[in-house]
C-alpha cells in the first residue's frame, strides 16, 4: 500500500492544467487558489511542478502535482538553491519535488536572520562567479562554481542540508530503491532478504537454514 | 518498584546500564547483592524503538557535546561526534549489531606477541585467556550467542551470499554468518529474529540480546534492583579514608541528588567512564580520582575500522536482514608478514538510504559521490574490526573550554592513527576490494571510519598500579572500592567486537565484588 505523500505536496489545479514534466517552477501570483494567494501574502516564494506520470514517486502521491510555500527565503533565492541542490547531488531523474525539500528545510532554518543573511550573501555570491545568472550557467559551469567555492559556510550549509533532506523521506525511498520501515511489514523473512539468485547460495555450514 | 535511600550506605551503586552496568547490575542483585543502577537516559522498549535511522539516532545516541582533536578524519568529518554510543537504558546493547567473538590466547599477550612497537604503549592483559574461558562460556549462554550451546548459525542474506561468494574466490577459509547474539530460533523468552535489518536502531523484535529487555528485567525480578533512568551522574565522592562514599547526579526532575554507596562501578562506556573520574578531582586526588598512574583518560582505542562498499550490476538490497551477521576471520590471525602487529575480521554491514548518504563519503558532493545513491539498491558492503595500537598520546581529556548542559567541562577525544593503524586499514581495504572484485563489482568504494562504535581502553588493567588504573578484576588500584566494568578496562583492543567480552569481564567481576564484600574487605 503506497504511503502518503506528506503534506508539503499538495494539487494547484491551475499549474497542473500547463505544466508537464517535473521542472516547472511558478512564482505563486499565478495559483489562483484562495490559499496559495493567502500563503503567498503571509510569505515570499513557492516551488511547484508536476511529477512525471508513471514513475516510482508518482505512484507514491496522491496527485501528481506538487508545491512547497516558502516564507523567509524570495523566489530567486528559491530558485537557485535548487538549481545549487542539483548541482551539489545530481540525479537527471530525481523530481524537483525532492530537491525542493532541501529548500524547505533551509526556509525553517532562515527564520535566523544570520542563516538568512548567509543565504542572501551566499546566493548573491553564486549569481556573481556566474557573470550575473546563476540559473542560467550550464551544470558543468555551476559545478565549476561550486568546486572553487565548496568550504564556504554557505556552501557546506545547503551540502549539509542535502545530506538528510534529499535522502530521509519516503519520495527518496522509492526512488532509490529503499524499502524503509519493515517491523510492521513482519521484516523481510520472507520478504527477499536472501532472494539474490544470480549467486550460488552458500553451503549450509556457512548459511544454515531459516530455523 | 524497588526504592534504596540516598543515605543507604550498604548499596552497590553502579554507574550506566549497558553491557558491563547492565550485566553486572543483574549478576550482584541475584546473588542477594542490593543495587542502585543510575542510567543517564530514558527507558526505551522494542515497542518505542523506530525504524527510521535519524529519528532513532535522536531517541538513543549520546549526542551531549564532545570535542575531538588529533590526525583522525574524525576531527574533520564529524568534530564534535567521535562516537556513536548510547544513551539509554541498555546503553550501547540497544544499537550494537550483536557480533559476540571471543579474543585469541596471543590478543590478550599483545606485548609478549608483538614486541615494542614504536610509538605504541602496549601491554599484556594482567589474565589470560585461561582466565576468561570459563567466563566467556557463562556470557554465550546468556546472550544465546548462535554457534555455541546447540544454537544453529542464523540464515545469510544477500549481502552475505556475496561475501561469501568473493571470500572463497580470494581463497578464505573461514567464512560464516558469524557467532551473533541474536536469536536464530525462539530461546530465553525472546523470539527469533525477523530479519529486520534495523539491528543499529534497536531490536523490535527482541531476538538481537540488550541488557534493556533481560538482564535488567530480571535484576528488577529479584527486587534487589533499583533502576534510576535520567540520572546523570556528575560526581563520585570520597571520604577522609580515600574510599568511594557515593556519587552525586542530576536527577530526572533536575534536581541533584546525593546516593551513598557501599561500592561504585563505573560504566559510562570509554569516554563517560574517564570524564566521570577526572570530573572526580579533590584535594586527596588532585589528577582526578584513581589516577596516580596519569592513565586515566589514556591509550583509548577504537579498532582499526572503516568499510569497504561495492556497486554490481544485479540489485542487491543489502538492508534486507541483520546489518552484521557475516563474518570472514582468517585476518584475524598473527601473521606480521603482512606488515603489521595484530589482526582484522571483516563483516558485512549494511546502511539505509539516509546514512548511506551521510556516511559512504562524509563530505562528498557531485556526480563521482551521487552514482553510489543511484546504485543504492546494487550495493554490498563489509566493515573492517582491526586491532589499533594503544598510544598514551590517544586519549580523553577534560575540555575546561566547552561546559554541557549540567555546567561540566566536556569529553575532548584525541586521537592519532599509528603507523600500524595505517598499514592494517590498507591491507583490509585491499582484501576487501579483492573479494568484491571476484564477485564482478562494478566499481569498489573505501569508506573511512565512522564516529566509533568500539571505544576502549582509558582506564585499563595493568597488573602494576603504575602502567594502569585497575587491576585483574577491574578494582581501581587507588581505590579499593571503586571498580571499572565496561570497555574502558581493556589492555589491548584485539580483533574483535568489544561486547561479549565486556560481558564476560563483569560476570566475573561480580563474582570478586560479591566475595570481597562477604569477605568485608570492601
Amino acid at each position: 500500500m503506497p504511503k502518503a505523500i506528506p503534506i508539503y505536496i499538495r494539487a494547484i489545479p491551475a499549474l497542473a492544467a500547463g505544466a508537464v514534466g517535473a521542472t516547472a517552477r511558478r512564482a505563486a501570483q499565478e495559483a489562483p487558489a484562495s490559499t496559495a494567494r493567502r500563503r503567498f501574502l503571509e510569505g515570499s516564494a513557492v516551488l511547484s511542478g508536476l511529477l512525471v506520470a508513471g514513475t516510482p514517486i508518482a505512484l507514491l502521491a496522491p496527485s501528481r502535482a506538487w508545491a512547497v510555500a516558502l516564507t523567509h527565503i524570495d523566489q530567486a533565492q528559491a530558485n537557485a538553491l535548487m538549481d545549487l541542490a542539483r548541482t551539489l547531488y545530481p540525479h537527471p531523474t530525481l523530481p524537483d519535488a525532492v530537491y525542493a525539500l532541501v529548500v524547505k528545510d533551509l526556509d525553517v532554518k532562515a527564520a535566523d536572520p544570520k542563516t538568512a543573511a548567509l543565504i542572501s550573501a551566499g546566493v548573491a555570491k553564486l549569481d556573481q562567479q556566474a557573470a550575473g545568472k546563476w540559473t542560467n550557467a550550464s551544470a558543468d559551469a555551476r559545478t565549476a562554481i561550486v568546486t572553487a567555492n565548496q568550504s564556504d559556510p554557505f556552501i557546506q550549509l545547503v551540502r549539509g542540508q542535502c545530506i538528510t533532506s534529499l535522502y530521509d523521506n519516503d519520495m527518496a525511498y522509492a526512488h532509490f530503491g529503499y524499502q524503509g520501515e519493515a517491523f510492521s511489514h513482519g521484516g523481510y523473512l520472507t520478504r527477499g532478504f536472501n532472494d539474490l539468485t544470480w549467486l550460488p547460495n552458500p553451503p549450509a555450514d556457512a548459511s544454515p537454514p531459516v530455523a | 518498584m524497588t526504592r534504596f535511600d540516598y543515605s543507604d550506605d550498604s548499596v552497590v551503586v553502579i554507574v550506566g546500564s549497558g553491557a558491563g552496568g547492565g550485566t553486572l547490575a543483574n549478576e550482584l542483585c541475584q546473588k542477594g547483592v542490593k543495587v542502585v543502577l543510575l542510567e543517564a537516559g530514558k527507558r526505551q522498549s522494542s515497542a518505542t524503538f523506530v525504524n527510521d535511522e535519524w529519528k532513532s539516532f535522536g531517541q538513543l545516541a549520546w549526542t551531549d557535546t564532545r570535542t575531538t582533536s588529533g590526525n583522525w578524519r574524525i576531527a574533520r568529518d564529524f568534530p564534535q561526534l567521535p562516537a556513536w554510543l548510547c544513551k539509554t537504558v541498555g546503553g550501547t546493547t540497544t544499537h550494537w549489531a550483536g557480533a559476540s567473538l571471543r579474543f585469541h590466547a596471543h590478543e590478550l599477550k599483545a606485548r609478549t606477541t608483538y614486541g615494542a612497537i614504536d610509538g605504541a604503549n602496549l601491554m599484556d592483559w594482567p589474565i589470560t585467556l585461561a582466565d576468561l574461558t570459563p567466563y566467556y562460556a557463562r556470557a554465550e549462554d546468556k546472550m544465546g550467542v548462535t554457534r555455541t550451546n546447540g544454537i544453529p548459525g542464523l540464515p545469510g542474506n544477500n549481502n552475505f551470499k556475496i561475501m561469501y561468494d568473493g571470500a572463497t574466490k580470494v581463497g578464505y577459509k573461514t567464512c560464516n554468518t558469524g557467532h551473533m547474539a541474536i536469536n536464530s530460533r525462539p530461546r530465553a523468552g525472546r523470539a527469533s529474529c525477523m530479519q529486520l535489518g534495523f539491528c543499529f536502531q534497536g531490536c523490535k523484535s527482541g531476538a538481537k540480546w540488550s541488557t534493556l529487555y533481560t538482564e535488567i528485567p530480571a535484576a528488577e525480578a529479584t527486587g534487589r534492583l533499583d533502576l534510576r533512568p535520567e540520572s546523570h551522574v556528575m560526581r563520585i565522592e570520597t571520604n577522609a579514608a580515600g574510599r568511594a562514599s557515593g556519587v552525586v547526579y542530576m536527577d530526572a526532575d533536575g534536581k541533584q541528588q546525593r546516593q551513598r554507596a557501599r561500592v561504585v562501578c563505573v560504566a559510562g562506556n570509554s569516554i563517560e567512564t574517564p570524564r566521570l573520574l577526572l570530573l572526580s578531582e579533590s584535594s586527596k586526588f588532585p589528577d582526578g580520582l584513581a589516577n596516580s598512574s596519569g592513565q586515566v583518560g589514556r591509550n583509548y582505542m577504537r579498532h582499526t575500522t572503516g568499510s569497504v562498499y561495492a556497486v554490481f550490476p544485479q540489485p542487491v538490497h543489502f538492508y534486507r536482514g541483520t546489518t552484521m551477521a557475516g563474518i570472514v576471520t582468517d585476518e584475524a590471525a598473527y601473521n606480521p608478514k603482512r606488515g603489521f602487529a595484530g589482526g582484522y575480521e571483516l563483516e558485512t554491514i549494511a546502511l539505509g538510504l539516509p546514512f548511506a548518504a551521510a556516511f559512504l563519503d562524509p563530505g562528498a558532493w557531485g556526480r563521482d559521490f551521487t552514482y553510489y545513491m543511484d546504485n543504492y539498491a546494487n550495493l554490498a558492503g563489509m566493515w573492517i574490526v582491526g586491532e589499533d595500537m594503544p598510544r598514551e598520546s590517544n586519549r580523553v581529556t577534560l575540555n575546561r573550554d566547552v561546559k554541557d548542559k549540567l555546567g561540566l567541562p566536556v569529553a575532548n577525544v584525541h586521537y592519532d592513527d599509528h603507523p600500524n593503524d595505517i598499514a592494517m586499514r590498507n591491507h583490509a581495504y585491499q582484501q576487501g576490494e579483492a573479494i568484491y572484485t571476484a564477485v564482478g563489482a562494478t566499481k569498489t568504494l573505501r569508506t573511512p571510519p565512522y564516529p566509533s562504535t568500539h571505544n576502549l581502553g582509558t582506564c585499563r588493567m595493568s597488573a602494576r598500579s603504575r602502567d594502569g588504573v585497575v587491576n585483574k578484576y577491574g578494582q581501581t588500584h587507588d581505590v579499593k572500592n571503586l571498580f571499572v566494568s565496561d570497555g574502558s578496562q581493556f589492555t589491548t583492543g584485539a580483533a574483535e567486537n568489544p561486547t561479549l567480552t565486556i560481558v564476560t569481564l563483569a560476570i566475573r567481576q561480580s563474582d570478586y565484588i560479591a566475595d570481597q564484600m562477604r569477605r568485608r574487605s570492601i
